[in-house]
């Protein structure tokens, strides 16, 4: 029977009601008395050398308020990078000054150059077309492998070349990986593009900042996932302000998938100029100028190798993959493709040994960072598209090869740094072949031909490494920050719970699913506990949503600072109840003692906390409320196994997804409504990245992709009913929930089944191409099946 | 400036704009009505969909003098008075059909539109009609759903969580 | 956008008038024009609504031919030729998407003459004619190529004729992030031969494969066309597909559309 409350309930959405009715709280629904608006003036040149920016002509113009430019900022800080990673070779990589508005030269289209502060954002745009910008324009840096060549033109003068890092993992293993191959008795080869995409929430980032001089208090209101991290990152290394005299809240937002993590130049820009204005300034960003400044995602390009022995096991894995990091280092940058990809390469495979190797280059792009998966989706798309291949050169079935070399004891340390402390792959395979319905496809394969289409099955396999992280781990690793998420509850005296979160909710629904948590720790109904998140004012220090870390860490802390309230509220019920601590019990919102019935409800222990007449104040202090911070053992490992069936038109080219099934295991579910619809969301962003989304540059450094006319978003006629479960489960080791994180996985673990399902339906129209690179547009397939390739 | 008159969600509404005020700022800004969103500026993600004498428009698409003595109804007007979900909107929370709320009012607008032309659609009806309403979040699956459970057909057979 | 004054006259009349003043620019549905404006790309000073011109709306059907106002949205359009001219009905009924086609209207289409609209290849399929306030257009002098119509500075599409064809049918290949055709192509068979009119494909904007025309006018069958290959020379050439993947689609939508109406 489903639970209908609490934990593994599918409780209804509590945050529905405001959206579902117009009111909702986004960041530009917020108006700051007095506010002026801001455009900045962005460069239509990927490369050149800011000869001169001259306001003079614009300076005068209705409503302008201010101009900025480069020069206002040489004294403030560089947009920080939070994660250092270490070379081959033991040397640091290298890191240039990222401006907040360019100073010297323009390194990628978008990049801003002034800023405009005006009453009207008409005229701030009015005026920044007066602005006269000289740039002398330089070759660009587009192409990676071009970029790291000697004679290549370089991004950042003051770096030795564009290679950001040149990263080997494990080095140590590097030998003996070779070795394997050498004595191989096959070996696979694949050469694959991981395309370039943009997040495109469908909320644009906003900005307003605020400055009081009465109090020198400044407020920051901004698209966020992690508000907090903004505060540090904005106060402490652009700005100087010292986080008490901060306040960064991230209200509603529309979507992040990454690119809202980023502390971004516009956000440190209206921060600045609220003060240097003494008035709010507000930036709204269009869909057009996303493009070309929220930070983008994926964009690697890779060489990988699977070495084989007589017997088809697995004996050594070699990758060589060219990682775009644009312009500047975004955020979280640098640790994408090295260890939020790298550690993920062993996936569900025995291989017991595995070199990885990235280099990380700059070109004249925007930056790259973390999106819906980070890394993890780039090193399953490239195993799981080699492991297909290497079965159809063996002639051996996809999924038999798969499950030959699954792991099948856990926990199991990985040749790549990782423990995965549980999983079963095998169930997850097994569950995935009886929802794909494999027995009927020759039949569907059939009416399809009949029809006069191709029809393909794909499989993969994931696994991820969520929850991240282990702050002494990643510390090691590079991370310049701690990766512990924390809580506070507050119990008000007739027992209704506030909980202060550091996760914060832009889709996810934690606002109902972290209730269903605490009010199961109780035995109270879900209505008496509310979630707060999004602001530095009201919630302890978290370091926010991404990784699919929201329950695994963010649960875990709230958790623990239940527990330390259920474990006072007991002191205050014995007390009550007379009786010793050891024999009171929580049960169903009643405290008891064990064997008798005699017990004080939740409500009265929670009243005598606040109104102590007959309280034990020699030993307790009065009032509820307890905060805990939360930092994880390890990571969390969900697997699952996908297969994606399509149908293509052969004249066309055109590909449309038939079936869709997603069999994971996220271990313990809070809530299988609000699991399914993220599994939902994941598919429809990884199929998008298979069949239709690529941004795309020319080799000038222009975006050819630069709004919805060319930029494919998935739409409701590009995808089916998914068929979707979650009932295997292997629950996590080491955190209090036993849950895993399921954020993810669609988006993961979706592009490898559909390319793989496109090549199948290929093959059996008599195609011989063994790769296709995505997105698999209809122009790419029919290329390919024409002989002419792309 | 020019002054425009309109009834927004049954209420006379009037306001001084000039020509290029679009009506989603008129909305927004003027009648403080923010439910209604702007999500890209090339007429193609539909969050800023309201009805402009009954019919599913894009706000971002269409002048505040162009709507000059039209009846507009926007996501503030579909609830009703008293605060109770209308059916699209209780079958949106009922199937999970929404996530970060930001295409919602659109998609809530654009399923109404959608009904009241063809109250029984076929889920083909459903997706295609969606073709100008863009969702990043739920992979359109509980939407699909959602709009079809609202029509009073059984989804039960759709698969769920 | 750039400020602008807005007129709404309500007779075409007022309109020309409207028209004359400096920089003054039609609006027709502003499904094209508004974002071109968002985006700072045309500056008017003043833009001539004419959506408020009753003169300018409806539809109707007599003699073979279908007239449709040059005002009218493409849904109704799409609800009220769907007797008369079934094809053209479809055509508009699947144009953008549904508050696109409440707004939009076939004579701000056929005065854009995007290259990768579907009303031209209509239009020009069905040996139509364009009206305007001063003389009437036939669609084969018409439509000069990307962005460039007959049209004179100051002249509005007032209405649209169209030849009913015998039969017809529209196929369309979709650029998967605009929605707009990447190639579609209009067949239309009279009694006295068939035409053949193609949008999204060509630099040159829309046009009529004429071998094409020769050959189904001679047997109207999807062998006819079968080996017939369109010419890639001057076909767009972009993200989404090459000159000949479009040339290619011409000869795959054609064969298509074909097989509709035989079917």
């Amino acid at each position: 029977m489903p639970k209908d409350s609490g934990i593994g309930a599918s409780s209804k959405r509590r945050e529905d009601i405001r959206f579902l009715t117009g009111e909702g709280n986004y960041t530009d629904d917020i108006n700051v008395n007095g506010q002026a608006y801001v455009y900045f003036l962005r460069s239509d040149i990927a490369h050149g050398t800011l000869d001169s920016v001259d306001t003079s002509a614009a300076e005068g113009m209705e409503g302008v308020v201010r101009i900025f430019t480069g020069a206002d900022f040489e004294a403030v800080g560089s947009v920080p990078c939070g994660w250092q990673i270490t070379d081959k070779h033991g040397e640091p990589m290298q890191e240039p000054r990222h401006p907040v508005l360019a100073h010297g030269k323009v390194r990628h289209v978008g990049e801003p150059i002034a800023a405009v502060v005006a009453e009207t954002l008409e005229q701030a745009r009015d005026a920044a077309e007066a602005i006269e910008v000289e740039i002398s324009e330089l070759p660009a840096v587009v192409n990676m492998k071009d970029a790291v060549k000697a004679d290549a033109p370089k991004v950042h003068d003051d770096l030795t070349s564009n290679l950001c890092y040149d990263w080997g993992f494990v080095e140590e293993n590097k030998g003996a990986v070779d070795q394997a191959f050498k004595e191989a008795a096959h070996v696979t080869t694949l050469e694959l593009v991981n395309n370039r995409l943009v997040a495109n929430p469908m909320e644009p980032r906003v900005a307003v900042g605020d400055y009081s001089r009465g109090t020198g208090d400044y407020t920051l209101f901004t698209t966020s996932q992690n508000p907090h991290v903004i505060r540090l990152l904005m106060g402490a290394f652009v700005l100087g302000i010292p986080e008490h005299k901060l306040r960064v809240v991230a209200p509603d937002v529309g979507g992040g998938f990454g690119t809202k993590i980023f502390h971004y130049q516009e956000e440190a820009f209206v921060t600045f100029a609220a003060k240097a204005c003494n008035r709010a300034v507000k930036w709204t960003s269009s869909r057009s100028e996303a493009f070309m400044s929220d930070a983008h995602g994926r964009d690697h390009v890779t060489k990988i190798e699977l070495a084989l022995d007589a017997e088809h096991n697995f004996t050594a894995l070699r990758t060589d993959t060219y990682a775009n990091m644009g312009a500047y280092l975004s955020t979280f940058a640098p640790s994408v493709p090295t260890w939020l990809h790298g550690t993920l390469m062993a996936g569900n495979y025995k291989t017991p040994l595995i070199y990885v190797n990235v280099k990380a280059v700059f070109t004249n792009t925007v930056p790259v960072d973390a999106y819906r998966g980070a890394g993890r989706p780039e090193a399953t798309y490239q195993l799981e598209r080699l492991v297909d291949k290497a079965a159809h050169e063996l002639g051996v079935d996809p999924i038999k090869l798969r499950r030959q070399n699954f792991i099948m004891e856990f926990p199991y340390a990985t040749p790549v740094a990782v423990e995965y402390d549980t999983g079963d792959y095998v169930a997850t395979m097994d569950k995935l072949e009886e929802m794909a319905d494999i027995g009927g496809f020759a039949a569907r394969r059939k009416a399809s031909e009949a029809k006069g289409k191709l029809r393909g099955f794909g499989v993969n396999c994931y696994i991820e490494a969520c929850g991240i992280a282990p702050s002494n781990l990643v510390g090691q690793l590079g991370a310049r920050a701690g990766l512990f998420e924390s809580c506070t509850v507050r119990v008000n005296a007739t027992g209704g719970l506030v909980v202060m979160t550091g996760s914060h909710s832009h889709g996810q629904g934690h606002e109902t699913s972290f209730s269903q948590v605490v009010a199961d720790m109780i035995g109270i109904p879900e209505d008496m506990v509310e979630v707060v998140h999004g602001d530095t004012a009201n919630t302890p220090m978290g370091m926010g949503t991404y990784g699919s870390r929201s329950l695994a860490v963010g649960g875990s802390a709230m958790v623990r600072a239940t527990e330390k309230i259920i474990a006072k509220a007991k002191k205050i019920a014995s007390h009550l109840l007379e009786a010793s601590e050891g024999d009171v019990e929580l049960k169903d919102g009643a405290f008891t003692v064990a064997g008798t019935d005699k017990s004080v409800a939740w409500g009265d222990v929670t009243l005598a906390a606040y109104v102590p007449h007959n309280y034990p104040l020699e030993e307790i202090e009065p009032g509820l409320e307890e905060t805990a911070f939360y930092d994880p053992s390890n990571f969390t490992y969900p697997s699952g196994a996908y297969a994606c069936e399509v149908e293509l038109d052969p004249e066309t080219g055109q590909v449309t997804i038939e079936r869709f099934s997603a069999a994971d295991d996220f271990g313990n579910i809070v809530n299988p409504m609000i699991v399914t619809g993220q599994v939902h969301g994941g598919l429809a962003q990884g199929i998008g990245q298979a069949l239709l989304e690529n941004c795309a540059y020319d080799s000038d450094g222009q975006l050819l992709s630069a709004s919805y006319m060319d930029y494919a978003m998935p739409r409701a006629t590009d995808v089916p009913f998914y068929d979707v479960d979650h009932s295997c489960q292997t629950p996590c080791t080491h955190n209090p929930l036993g849950v895993k994180g399921c954020g993810e996985a669609g988006a993961i673990g979706s592009p490898p089944a559909v390319v793989n399902a496109v090549l199948d339906a290929m093959r059996s129209g008599g195609s011989t191409v063994d790769h296709i690179d995505m997105p698999v547009s209809p122009h790419r397939v029919w290329e390919a099946m024409n002989g002419s390739g792309v | 400036m020019t002054e425009v008159k309109m009834t927004v969600n049954g209420k006379a509404a009037s306001g001084n704009v000039e020509g290029r005020t679009l009506l989603v700022q008129f909305l927004r800004e003027d009648m403080g009505l923010t439910g209604t969103h702007v999500g890209c500026d090339t007429s193609q993600c539909g969050a800023c969909v309201v009805h402009v004498n009954g019919e599913a428009v894009k706000s971002c698409t269409m002048l505040a003098v162009e709507a000059q003595g039209a009846e507009v109804s926007t996501i503030e007007g579909q609830a009703a008075p008293d605060g109770t979900l209308n059916t699209i909107q209780q079958a949106f929370q009922d199937h999970h059909g929404l996530q970060c709320g930001f295409c919602t009012p659109g998609m809530v607008m654009s399923a109404a539109a959608l009904l009241k032309d063809n109250p029984k659609p076929t889920e083909s009806d459903v997706r295609h009609y969606l073709d100008g309403n863009i969702c990043r979040c739920t992979g359109y699956h509980n939407i699909v759903k959602a709009i079809m459970a609202a029509s009073g057909q059984d989804v039960s057979a759709i698969a769920g969580e | 956008m750039y400020n602008f004054d807005v007129e709404m006259p309500s007779t075409i009349a007022d309109a020309v008038t409207a028209l004359a003043r400096d920089e003054a620019q039609p609006l027709s549905g502003g499904q094209t024009l508004i974002p071109t404006l968002k985006a700072r790309l045309a500056a008017p000073s003043v833009l001539v609504s004419l959506h408020g011109i009753a003169e300018m709306k409806g539809v109707s059907a007599q003699d073979g031919t279908v007239t449709i106002g040059g005002a009218t949205t493409h849904a109704t359009v799409a609800g009220e030729v769907a007797d008369a001219y079934p094809a053209l009905a479809s055509l508009a009924g699947r144009i953008g998407d549904p508050a696109v086609r409440n707004r939009g209207t076939i004579g701000g289409s056929v005065a854009n003459n995007d290259p990768s609209a579907c009303y031209p290849a209509g239009v020009l399929a069905s040996n139509g004619t364009v009206v305007t306030n001063t003389r009437e257009i036939a669609a084969d002098d018409y439509f000069l190529g990307m962005f460039e119509t007959a049209l004179e500075e100051g002249e509005i599409v007032t209405a649209v004729k169209f030849k009913i064809p015998e039969a017809a049918h529209y196929e369309k290949h979709l650029q998967p992030a605009s929605r707009f055709p990447l190639v579609a192509v209009f067949v239309a068979k009279f009694a006295d031969g068939v035409r053949v009119a193609v949008t999204g494909a060509s630099e040159n904007g829309v046009f009529r494969w004429t071998e094409a025309e020769t050959a189904l006018s001679a047997d109207f069958s999807v062998e006819a066309v079968a080996g017939l290959k369109a010419d890639g020379s001057s076909m767009i050439s972009d993200l989404h597909g090459s000159g000949a993947y479009r040339a290619h689609l011409v000869g795959v939508m054609t064969k298509r559309a074909v097989a509709a109406i035989n079917a």
